[in-house]
């Protein structure tokens, strides 16, 4: 049977590790074939806000293409690209947490939901991995 | 006016802005004109310590450009900006200073109080 691992994410984009290390743990999980569900919470909602762009660094003189420079919706994007089917990724941004900050403008493939579907996520899984705000 | 940054926190979310967010904002505020120097304590005297990240994917997306803060001090103390850490952080995490960045002033956390006073203002981040 394929294993399959929930995970709770606290964290907005660009303040902690924690996000990054959420993002690599469910890039690694999918590589091995194990289907992955996001329940993205509070800040976490944010991580896949369609308006966000890299920018040129003007600290080292970089532009823009020279610095390359990282976006979580992009990640998110191409986590959901690899997780298409099997393995699936399902990503779930609360609702209520978008609607107070106003993070509806997410990239394709993010559905909005409830902690109700944190529950019926969680119940359906092998293990729940919650990496919360400290 | 002249300004002492207190940089503790280190290592927060480094990964996706691919620099320090306030080495980053020293560099930018002496760009602006500022006269800013910087005092590393806590877990950003790791900072000192000789280091590489690696590039790597999430997904198949590169982080190609992971912070350098070996180099973003290098580039401040480049700009004039002064970097004093503390001794006694660096004993605590066993980070041997003839394995850090030169051109770092080190100084004892009885010495700050001092140092500060020749601020006048002090920012703690």
């Amino acid at each position: 049977m394929t294993k399959k691992l929930t995970l709770a994410l606290m964290d907005p984009p660009y303040e902690s590790a924690n996000s990054t290390t959420a993002l690599r743990i469910i890039s690694s999980a999918l590589q091995k074939g194990i289907h992955i569900n996001v329940f993205a919470y509070e800040g976490a909602v944010c991580l896949p806000l369609k308006d966000q762009a890299p920018h040129a660094n003007p600290v080292k003189g970089t532009t823009v293409e020279q610095e390359e420079h990282p976006t979580t919706k992009a990640f998110v994007s191409s986590l959901l690209e690899i997780g298409n089917g099997n393995p699936l990724l399902t990503w779930v941004n609360c609702g209520l947490c978008v609607d107070e900050r106003g993070a509806g403008s997410v990239v394709d493939g993010v559905k909005r939901g409830s902690p109700a579907d944190f529950l019926k996520m969680a119940q359906e899984s092998t293990n729940t991995l919650v990496i919360p705000t400290k | 006016m002249k300004i002492l940054n207190i940089v503790e926190t280190a290592y927060r979310a480094t990964l996706e802005e691919q620099d320090d967010t306030i080495l980053w904002l020293t560099g930018a505020l002496k760009n602006a004109g500022a006269e800013v120097d910087v005092v590393l304590r806590g877990n950003a005297v790791n900072y000192l310590a000789s280091q590489e990240c690696p590039a790597f994917k999430i997904g198949s997306i590169g982080v190609n450009h992971p912070a350098r803060p070996n180099e973003d001090l290098g580039r401040l103390r480049d700009k004039g900006v002064k970097i004093f850490a503390l001794a006694d952080d660096l004993e605590e995490r066993g980070i041997n200073q003839g394995n850090c960045v030169s051109g770092v002033q080190m100084i004892r956390g009885s010495d700050l109080v001092a140092l500060m006073d020749a601020y006048e203002q002090v920012w703690h981040w």
